[in-house]
């Protein structure tokens, strides 16, 4: 019997949470983040995708239809940022047209964007550091911001009123009116991002996430002190750099809580970088990683919301120490991580999600896939907790290896 | 005394070895007697990350401190230090990706481990790693990427160098982000390399060292 969208919807939204909750579910749920992929697959630029609303829906959409997967991933908030970017002048990001060829995905272009020396600032003020340091090296368009007065001394009629004598400066108006103009862009986005929950809801798939965050350690790496940065501080400014990590937990926290609730989707996202094997020691993740973004995962846990992290590249030697989390309450997906010895640590405590290698993706088979989803679901699926899904993004995967991921995984994952 | 500047920079104890440094410049010793000491204690470092005693970030970290104590050094030097390399390698991140941080750790672990490394930065056109191995006559060539974008830049990069009639005289070895033995095989490529110790193990394979 035809079922309506919204009974499509409700079963996919049990059967994930089934997972999650770490009973046993009608099958396995399947599911990718795809990435730029929906533009290859129609075949739009990367670029078109970044700019043009109308391009962008009609691929994902139809992705999305032709893929059914048991849930989606919006791509406005994280794809469709061409013009908000463009106004802003962001300098930390290439993306497809803008200074990388219209067939490429966006990427990071990392630095130092704050000095180690300004950790004090930094944990001082943390929003006057952001809008008079950071921004105006993050933004060219915001460049003139480095000229303001503390933004905290405006207090009262006899208090900081000389220091807006500085927006008068031509140059501060024209900030002004890029923030204002990238805001216009940013309203745009939102509302491609609401049409497009709304075309899902037609199709009966819920989506992945209702917000994201990040563990602190990754936002301070990322975001300000760059990678090598964060790794001389470990020996440099160890004390300075935990407090940092303990001042960005609130502030994740809320992203990810304020989000998630405000849209009714309790699962948060948390793509993890910088805490795996290879990027420091065991004892420097449970020193400088993973205290905060335990934190941030009990944080969303209380607030009755569900810690989805990504745990990117390899973490196996970071199993047993991951699994102090409330049971049934999280679900951790892997890249690299030897997902199997995570199934033996986590089975019984985490719903685990992955990790069909994109090589297999990308350069396999449909058969090599098929064969890979075999053993997953043989393996890590037995008796529930499991969601299938690619390693990472899926970009560059050849569609009938995605449509056969998908399809395998619907008729040998179910649980009898 | 000097066996000190050794070990102490291997414990990776910055402060300490740059007194140091200054305090035996300053009594007028031989700078590049302190620098032959630095890559001692860099081929301590290189085998205790081999061993899995240190990690990355040891890595960047000693780097760090060995450039501060160029700094301090280099002036008084007089002319160039020439040091006997093993062999050459020309790396580099593959077309349509700008990931770099893979790239240079592995850079830098071939660096201290005695290689010369010809680094093309990022982006690299296939053309440029053609041209860079005519001029080197480098016979190791190292293909980083981060995106799945890399694997056919990888594919066109082996080929490129196959009808620049050059893939007889080189070996090449690729990593990063997804790469596995799976796109060795897609690439053409000789070997995959999961971290910087594979990287620096088919180099000495391939070009001999201990």
């Amino acid at each position: 019997m035809e079922r309506t969208p919204e009974e499509l919807y409700q079963e996919r939204e049990k059967r994930v949470m089934d997972a999650i909750q770490l009973k046993v579910p009608d099958r396995v749920p399947v599911m990718a983040l795809f990435g730029f992929f929906p533009a290859k697959y129609i075949g739009i630029t990367c670029e078109e995708a970044m700019y043009d609303h109308e391009k962008m829906m009609k691929a994902w959409v139809k992705t999305m239809a032709d893929f059914q997967p048991d849930m989606y991933e919006n791509p406005y908030p994280v794809r469709f940022l061409g013009n908000i970017l463009e106004v802003l002048d962001y300098r930390a990001l290439k993306w497809p047209g803008h200074g990388l060829d219209t067939m490429l995905t966006y990427q990071f272009v990392e630095d130092e964007y704050m000095k180690a020396e300004e950790y004090d600032e930094f944990l001082f003020d943390l929003s006057d550091y952001m809008v008079r340091k950071l921004w105006p090296r993050l933004f060219g368009a915001l460049e003139p911001f480095k000229k303001i007065r503390p933004i905290n001394q405006l207090i009262s009629y006899y208090m900081g009123l000389a220091n807006l004598a500085l927006f008068d400066l031509p140059e501060i108006t024209s900030a002004l009116n890029a923030l204002s103009k990238a805001g216009r862009e940013a309203q745009k986005m939102l509302s491609g991002a609401q049409a497009f929950s709304e075309e899902m809801k037609r199709l009966g798939i819920p989506p992945q996430f209702g917000a994201f965050t990040q563990a602190p350690f990754d936002t301070i790496s990322d975001f300000f002190r760059g990678t090598r940065g964060t790794m001389l501080d470990m020996y440099r400014n160890p004390d300075k750099l935990q407090e940092a990590t303990e001042k960005l937990l609130p502030i994740m926290l809320e992203m990810g809580v304020s989000s998630a609730k405000r849209r009714g989707i309790p699962r948060v996202f948390i793509p993890l970088h910088k805490g795996l094997d290879n990027f420091m020691s065991l004892d420097q993740f449970k020193t400088f990683y993973w205290p905060t973004l335990r934190k941030l995962m009990v944080g969303l846990i209380e607030e009755g919301l569900v810690p989805c992290p990504f745990f990117e590249g390899d973490c196996t030697s970071r199993l047993e120490m991951i699994a102090d989390i409330p049971k049934g309450k999280a679900c951790y997906a892997f890249e690299r991580t030897n997902i199997f010895k995570a199934k033996e640590i986590l089975g019984d405590h985490v719903c685990i999600r992955g990790n069909v290698p994109l090589s297999l993706l990308c350069g396999g088979t449909p058969d090599d896939v098929k064969e890979y989803c075999k053993k997953l679901i043989d393996k890590v699926g037995k008796g529930g907790g499991f969601i299938l899904d690619a390693a990472t993004g899926l970009d560059d995967a050849k569609p009938e290896n995605v449509k056969m991921m998908i399809e395998f995984t619907k008729e040998y994952g179910v649980y009898r | 005394m000097e066996g000190d500047l050794v070990n102490i920079l291997a414990d990776l104890k910055e402060k300490e070895a740059l007194k140091i440094v200054e305090e035996r410049l300053s009594a007028g010793e031989d700078p590049l007697k302190i620098l032959g000491e630095g890559r001692r204690a860099m081929e301590i470092v290189g085998r205790r990350f081999e061993a899995k005693e240190y990690f990355i970030p040891d890595l960047v970290y000693s780097g760090e401190i060995l450039k501060e104590i160029a700094k301090k050094v280099k002036p008084k030097l007089k002319g160039d230090a020439q040091v006997k390399r093993l062999g050459k390698i020309v790396i580099g991140t593959v077309a349509g990706d700008i990931h770099d941080i893979g790239k240079n750790i592995v850079t830098f672990m071939l660096d201290i481990c005695g290689f010369e490394v010809y680094d093309l930065g990022v982006d690299v056109p296939a053309k440029k790693f053609i041209e860079k191995i005519g001029e080197t006559k480098a016979e190791v060539i190292g293909l980083s990427g981060f995106l799945t974008v890399a694997f056919n830049s990888m594919k066109e990069t082996v080929e490129a160098i196959k009808e620049a009639h050059l893939r007889d005289n080189v070996r090449i070895m690729i990593g990063g982000g997804q790469i596995d033995d799976e796109v060795r095989k897609y690439t053409g490529a000789d070997a995959y390399g999961p971290d910087a110790m594979a990287a620096v193990s088919l180099a000495r394979r391939w070009l001999g060292g201990k």
